[in-house]
């Protein structure tokens, strides 16, 4: 997958979520948890969102890692299929 | 003959509408089972029903307003029969079906009964009516809710003589034995530090009978079931805490199950009634993105309230040496009626204990 549609993917996940949530409105550099009001259940099931969909899995040691929506998209990137 | 009424659905709700009736007349119901979906000021709510029998009547109407305890159906008990009522074959037609199909003129003669013998059910003459305008029924959630929390929260500092005691609990320990045993998982069953907080909530609370209760008509009667109300923030605003069932006895598997179903359940907007009338007492926990110390309102007719701040890192002196460490701070909110600050201190500081020893939590 490319970039683009992991975005898309990653964003999907994220409106599940927090229906509210405007893509074009995220700042891909500012830390996504700043910009939409994720508490540490909808987190992990953001997470668990994007592990289901592209079959990533995403240890805990590396969740801090996923600070951005940037980071997320390019630590998906490097290991979706 | 059993009537079933509206359940308590929390103290702050104290009425409901009927959205929608699960069962119908002659439909055996088993103990648990949802019978109705009812609406309330926050969330539309899956009525249980805890006695087994037959749907004899449903007395409740579809939209009808009601107060806690108005009786919505009759129920036969297993085995009971309805007496005989004569000789020539009478046509059934519920009360509800026939006042719905007086008000909405229609001609009962028509409609042919899906209940048991024929009867008329409210469903088939509904069936019938022309569909009513969707917006009739539709509620300013928000709005409501606020007007809900407000007079609970009102009545609490009305009525409750709070007291407050917080203390620090060091976390390092608890979280290095949270990130092993997640290492070990896929991600689906990871366990998030809430659930530890919770769990020691719970198993601390065994030895304080004075703060899970209630205070009922001048009197404190303390519950042996730890039922702990978890305050979940809605992302439209407004909060619900519905009950996390005998949490004492979970192992933290099945707590961090339940509260990921209670969490997701309850911002879907399908909780059990069970599981809003029940709490003993609550927790409120700010999680990472809240502040660092919260003193939150007892939840009347409870007793207590147990919050929880944003877990960081901070300074901390341990046998003469200054450390970082995970920290998060604990607060109690309690009822001077039932307990002393003293009590509330000694509380907090078996929290900290059991905190200490996270392996001895998952039991």
């Amino acid at each position: 997958m490319n970039e683009p549609e992991i975005r898309a993917v990653v964003l999907a996940t994220l409106q599940s979520i927090a229906p509210e949530v405007e893509a074009d409105a995220l700042r891909g550099d500012r830390p996504l948890r700043k910009q939409v009001d994720l508490d540490s259940m909808d987190w992990l099931n953001f997470l668990l969102g994007l592990n289901q969909r592209l079959k990533v899995e995403i240890p805990e040691v590396d969740y801090a890692k996923l600070v951005t929506l940037d980071d997320v998209v390019a630590y998906l990137q490097a290991r979706a299929a | 003959m059993i009537e079933f009424k509206l359940p308590s659905l929390g103290a702050d709700m104290d009425e409901g509408t009927l959205l929608e009736w699960k069962v119908k007349p002659g439909d055996a119901v088993k103990k648990g089972q949802v019978i109705a979906i009812v609406d309330t000021t926050k969330a539309a709510v899956d009525v249980e029903c805890w006695q087994a029998g037959i749907v004899h009547e449903l007395i409740a109407e579809i939209g009808q307003k009601m107060p806690v305890g108005t009786v919505m159906a009759t129920l036969l008990e297993p085995g009971e029969k309805v007496g005989a009522g004569g000789t020539a074959p009478r046509r059934m037609i519920s009360p509800a079906a026939r006042k719905y199909a007086q008000e909405k003129s229609i001609d009962l003669d028509r409609i042919t009964g899906s209940g048991p013998h024929g009867a008329v059910t409210l469903d088939d003459v509904e069936k019938a009516a022309p569909p009513p305008p969707a917006a009739e029924k539709l509620i300013d959630r928000t709005a409501e809710m606020r007007k809900t929390i407000a007079a609970a929260m009102a009545r609490s500092k009305r009525e409750i003589p709070h007291y407050y005691v917080a203390e620090d609990i060091p976390l390092a320990h608890a979280l290095a034995w949270l990130q092993n045993a997640n290492a070990r998982r896929g991600m689906a069953e990871r366990l998030l530090p809430a659930a530890l907080l919770l769990k020691a909530v719970a198993v601390a609370l065994k030895r304080y009978p004075e703060l899970n209760g209630f205070w009922r008509d001048g009197a404190y009667l303390p519950v042996a079931n730890i039922h702990l109300g978890v305050a979940i923030s809605l992302r439209q605003g407004g909060l619900i805490a519905p009950a996390l069932l005998d949490a004492d006895a979970m192992p933290l598997t099945q707590l961090m199950q339940a509260l990921t179903d209670l969490v997701q359940r309850t911002r879907a907007g399908s909780l059990k009634s069970s599981e809003l009338g029940a709490a003993t007492v609550t927790v409120t926990n700010l999680g990472d993105q809240g502040s660092q110390t919260v003193f939150g309102v007892i939840t009347p007719p409870q007793v207590a309230l147990v919050g929880f701040g944003r877990i960081t890192e901070r300074p901390w002196v341990e046998d003469g040496a200054l450390k970082v460490l995970p920290v998060v701070t604990a607060s109690l909110s309690a009822d001077h009626r039932v307990s002393d600050g003293h009590r509330g201190a000694l509380f907090l500081r078996e929290l900290a204990d059991l905190l200490q020893r996270p392996e001895g939590l998952d039991q």
